[in-house]
């Protein structure tokens, strides 16, 4: 079933290349892709906990190498994101003018890639699908994008594959720090071999460090974020959303996944240069989205900006911190998907988006108001969205570390986060301010609200951010016994 | 079973066939000839996996090495001869004749000697074999890179590789004569049962090693002796172009793997001969990769392109350590990435031919909106350049990180940053192409026609770039025996 998940994209993005109707074909997968993982998510049996729906297939038996998909916890709840953002940018995606199949087949590559990465319980295959989503990107931007989109498009394109190659060496010296007769590509057999101690602890630092560059350039760490906010600026609604809220997440799984437990002294020998990123990620791109002045710029270096709270509750080592930081990371995934999807909205009547050329929308849109003042508050995280839930866990998480680590550097580093939620209350009520409040022009008066065409991908956006606000301790108890099984005692 | 030699018998018979059907034909239209030549060589293909292993000799071995390097020899020479077919409309223009296509046969028969030397070279373990079946492939490239007669660019491409091609081979002689007079053999086996039991004095040896490095540096075009490859690659009709960087290529690295074998447990000297090679690795990966960075014309771009592939390779082979390597030998990284590379350059070449010809040339605007002209081509040309800028799930992708898992586990992480910043100028100029043909729009809307020869060839090639991409158990098997050395009483007692 879950290479269902993986190849049913994957089969539809053909069949459309091959000349079946685009977006019919494309919006049919992306449901059945939602479906799917939801159905996976529903009967993912948490009472046993670990990898769930194994399957395998032997590709290369001299490496060790084989094809092989399985959920735990963690996964699950990614792939569930996966799908619902998935059917949201589908959904959303605006009438095509030009070479229409060729735009969804590069969408629904993205999502395979994504769905592939967080399926695959084997490092080659987990690296290997990550990167099929890169040339769909750049061929997304580069063609349908706005703004300097040839820039845009060069800049991440380059920056990930330098990204995802330097992740590779990672990944090649982790699997030779394994003891010869023990090698292997499968990741439940190497967290066995982390806990027994196999990968001993001098030869953690060198692979980690190489992670953590690598992983770090995919997710937008500080300083190699420079890409992310011009990229997402520049790309159509649909492949922004999917990036922003599915793709850069990838990073992140595979810290959790692969770099802390199989490293985890390699962690904590790096724990501090992480923290100073991370709060270069919360602090100065804070400050620098604040100086933006145009809503798709703001979007991308916000969500920069809220990577450095998940970095925290990565940093902290502890089953809190990581569980409130894998929540976080599907609550930004959603919250993210829907303000950019409004921005698209928006982007109808202002291609550029700049915020003083609003003003006063709320009257002529007030059903877009009221959405992406609920989207803006969940970014913020107020209280009531899973954003503020998760936020609150990495934070609890994160000010007592696990043992080995420094506890008062990560005070400071806890304070400092705090600070960053003034800093993106600032950014967003102001964007908000300047967008929907005040008198309309006569121009805007007149416009329509947008939202009633395309209300339902947001609705389903906010409709499971809030679910997950109220009750988050279903999904924290999901991803629990993961971190559990593999942080060392 | 058949006795192994009866393969290069038969395609140095049909070459000469081929000339005696040139020189006493009435025709002028020689293309059967060709596509006579491919329909023999693909079956020599099915029958090279029913050699005698025991048909070998003390000048000529029978191993899975020299049979993996065979088969390549022939796919390329097949497709060589495809894209020959689809050039001589080029080609017929740039030669002197009284009727058009006259003097085409030659152009589809020195492909079948070269062949032959390859296939030689596979086999080859004494260094008299192995000059002479290089010499074989180099002289009848002279000839080849030269042939556009009337076309003045294709002259000084002959010029400059007859030259400095004849240089290396004299220094490649000249180093296997201070080893001949070193260890007073010429086979491999021999010089290394000499080199364990005879005391050789280190220096001289060092010194011959270092000539004999010079002569097939040239060949694979490593720096610092790669400075005739842009001139020539872009002055020689394009399918010989593509044969230079596959054939040529190929040769060069099983002969550099072969002859390195005896002299790599020899202690001060092994230690050195590697530290050489990484420092070539280094500067051949810098030198192609950011070299090719400002190209504008797209065959230019491939000859720096096949640079910083010469130096991924020479990774590799520095890389050999004594220690068993997790995925194979570098023989087996070399292999694979040369097989990969075959593919993804053929691939490469042949849309360059059909693109060029209906475009009237071959620099990168040329591919502008390629998209929309032919989704078929660009298609297997965006396969042919992420395969070679090494994204997952393409053949050139495994190459890369059979390459790089080498080097990691020899601990050669200095040529691991430098190729970090390699493969990334490499995303960038592979990925012009694609832009080209997918961002932009086309400047001429004819639609390209594609002959079906061309065509089934293309198709294959991107069907096995992805397939070797995905699966590259298949090549893995062939590759499993690491280049042994004859299994001799000599070889077990050099150990």
């Amino acid at each position: 079933m879950l290479s269902l998940i993986i190849f049913i994209p994957l089969l539809a993005a053909l069949g459309i290349l091959l000349g079946a109707p685009a977006r019919k074909t494309a919006l049919g997968a992306a449901a059945a892709e939602f479906l799917l993982t939801l159905f996976t998510f529903l009967s993912y049996d948490k009472a046993k906990a670990g990898f769930q729906f194994l399957s395998s297939t032997p590709i290369a038996p001299e490496w060790n190498l084989n094809y092989l998909v399985g959920v735990d916890g963690l996964s699950v709840l990614m792939l569930l994101l996966t799908g619902i953002v998935t059917l949201a940018a589908i959904w959303v995606t605006p009438k095509i003018e030009k070479r229409e199949p060729l735009y969804y087949a590069c969408l629904l590559f993205i999502t395979a890639g994504a769905a592939g990465a967080f399926a695959s319980v084997d490092l080659f295959f987990l690296y290997a699908f990550h990167e099929l989503a890169l040339i769909p990107t750049f061929l997304l931007i580069g063609i349908w994008g706005s703004g300097e989109r040839h820039t845009a498009a060069w800049k991440i394109t380059i920056y990930l594959g330098l990204g995802s190659f330097i992740l590779l060496i990672g990944l090649l010296d982790l699997y030779l720090a394994v003891p010869e007769a023990l090698r292997t590509f499968n990741l439940i057999d190497l967290q066995k071999l982390a806990t027994s101690g196999a990968i001993p602890a001098a030869a953690q630092t060198r692979p980690y460090i190489f992670l953590l560059i690598g992983f770090g350039i995919l997710i937008s760490l500080f300083p190699f974020h420079t890409w992310a906010p011009a990229a997402y600026a520049s790309a159509p609604t649909p492949a922004a959303m999917l990036h922003a809220g599915v793709l850069k997440k990838f990073g992140l799984y595979g810290l959790m996944r692969v770099a802390l437990p199989l490293l985890p002294e390699g962690a904590k020998h790096w724990a501090n240069l992480l923290l100073i990123l991370l709060v270069g990620n919360i602090i100065y791109v804070g400050f620098a989205t604040i100086a933006q002045k145009k809503l798709d710029l703001l979007l991308g270096y916000s969500s920069v900006m809220h990577m450095g709270y998940i970095f925290l509750g990565v940093a902290a080592m502890n089953t809190i911190g990581l569980s409130g930081a894998a929540l976080l990371m599907f609550a930004h995934g959603l919250s993210i998907a829907a303000l950019f999807a409004m921005a698209g909205m928006l982007r109808e009547n202002r291609p550029q988006l700049a915020l003083d050329s609003f003003g006063g929308l709320a009257k002529p849109m007030p059903a877009l108001a009221f959405a992406f003042g609920l989207a803006a508050f969940a970014s913020i995280g107020l209280p009531g969205f899973a954003n503020f839930a998760s936020e609150m866990t990495v934070f609890f998480g994160a000010y007592k570390p696990a043992a080995g680590l420094d506890a008062s550097h990560f005070h400071l580093a806890v304070i400092f986060a705090l600070w960053g939620v003034v800093i993106s209350a600032v950014y967003m009520l102001r964007a908000y301010r300047a967008i929907f409040m005040g008198e309309p022009s006569k121009e805007a008066a007149a416009w329509p609200d947008p939202f009633k065409a395309l209300r339902w991908p947001v609705v389903l956006l906010l409709a499971v951010l809030l679910i997950a606000g109220f009750a988050p301790g279903k999904f924290l108890s999901l991803v629990q016994p993961t971190f559990d099984a593999v942080l060392p005692k | 079973m058949i006795p192994s030699l009866s393969l290069e018998i038969t395609v140095l018979l049909l070459g000469i066939l081929m000339l005696l059907v040139e020189s006493f034909s009435r025709s002028d239209d020689k293309r059967g000839l060709a596509k006579m030549a491919i329909g023999i060589l693909s079956a020599l293909v099915g029958f090279s996996f029913f050699v005698d292993p025991a048909s070998g000799n003390a000048f000529y071995a029978v191993d899975a090495t020299a049979h993996f390097f065979k088969v390549l020899a022939l796919l390329t020479t097949i497709v060589v001869l495809i894209m020959a077919l689809e050039y001589s409309s080029v080609l017929a223009k740039y030669l002197p004749g009284v009727t058009p296509g006259a003097g085409l046969g030659e152009f589809y028969s020195l492909p079948v000697f070269t062949c032959a030397g390859l296939m030689f070279m596979a086999s080859a373990v004494d260094f008299l074999l192995i000059f002479v079946s290089l010499e074989l492939v180099t002289i009848s490239f002279y000839i080849l890179v030269a042939y556009m007669r009337r076309h003045t660019a294709s002259l000084e491409a002959g010029v400059k590789y007859l030259i400095l091609g004849a240089l290396s081979t004299g220094f490649l002689v000249y180093g296997i004569t201070w080893i001949f007079g070193l260890t007073g053999e010429t086979n491999l086996a021999a010089i290394q049962h000499a080199l364990a039991t005879k005391a050789v004095a280190t220096t001289p040896l060092l010194f011959g090693l270092m000539l004999l490095l010079t002569g097939l540096g040239f060949k694979v075009a490593a720096v610092p002796f790669q400075l005739w490859v842009p001139d020539v690659y872009q002055g020689a009709p394009t399918p010989i172009t593509a044969f230079l960087s596959v054939g040529s290529k190929a040769a060069g690295f099983v002969v550099l793997l072969r002859v390195l074998q005896p002299f790599l447990g020899v202690p001060g000297v092994g230690v050195k001969v590697l530290a050489v090679l990484a420092l070539m690795a280094a500067l051949t990966m810098l030198y192609g990769n950011l070299a090719a960075l400002p190209q504008d014309n797209f065959k230019r771009l491939l000859a720096y392109s096949s640079i910083g592939h010469a130096g991924y390779l020479l990774v590799a082979v520095a890389s050999v350590s004594d220690t068993k390597a997790t995925f194979g030998s570098a023989g087996v990284a070399v292999g694979f990435y040369l097989a990969g590379y075959l593919l993804m350059t053929l691939l490469s070449f042949l849309v360059l031919i059909v693109v060029a010809r209906h475009s009237r040339g071959d620099d990168i605007l040329h591919f502008n909106g390629l998209a929309k002209r032919s989704p078929f081509l660009a298609f297997a040309l965006l396969t042919a350049m992420l395969s070679l800028a090494g994204v997952p799930f393409t053949a050139g992708f495994i190459g890369k990180f059979l390459v790089f898992a080498a080097a990691v586990q020899a601990g050669k992480f200095w040529l691991v940053a430098i190729g970090i910043l390699t493969v990334a100028a490499g995303f960038y100029y592979y990925l012009r192409i694609v832009a080209a043909m997918y961002w932009h729009e086309p400047g001429d809307t004819t639609p390209i026609t594609i002959a079906p020869l061309t065509r089934t060839a293309i198709g294959a090639l991107t069907f096995a770039v992805f397939v070797f991409g995905i699966f590259p158990q298949p090549i893995l098997r062939q590759l499993k025996d690491p280049a042994p050395l004859p299994a001799t009483p000599v070889h077990t007692a050099a150990r």
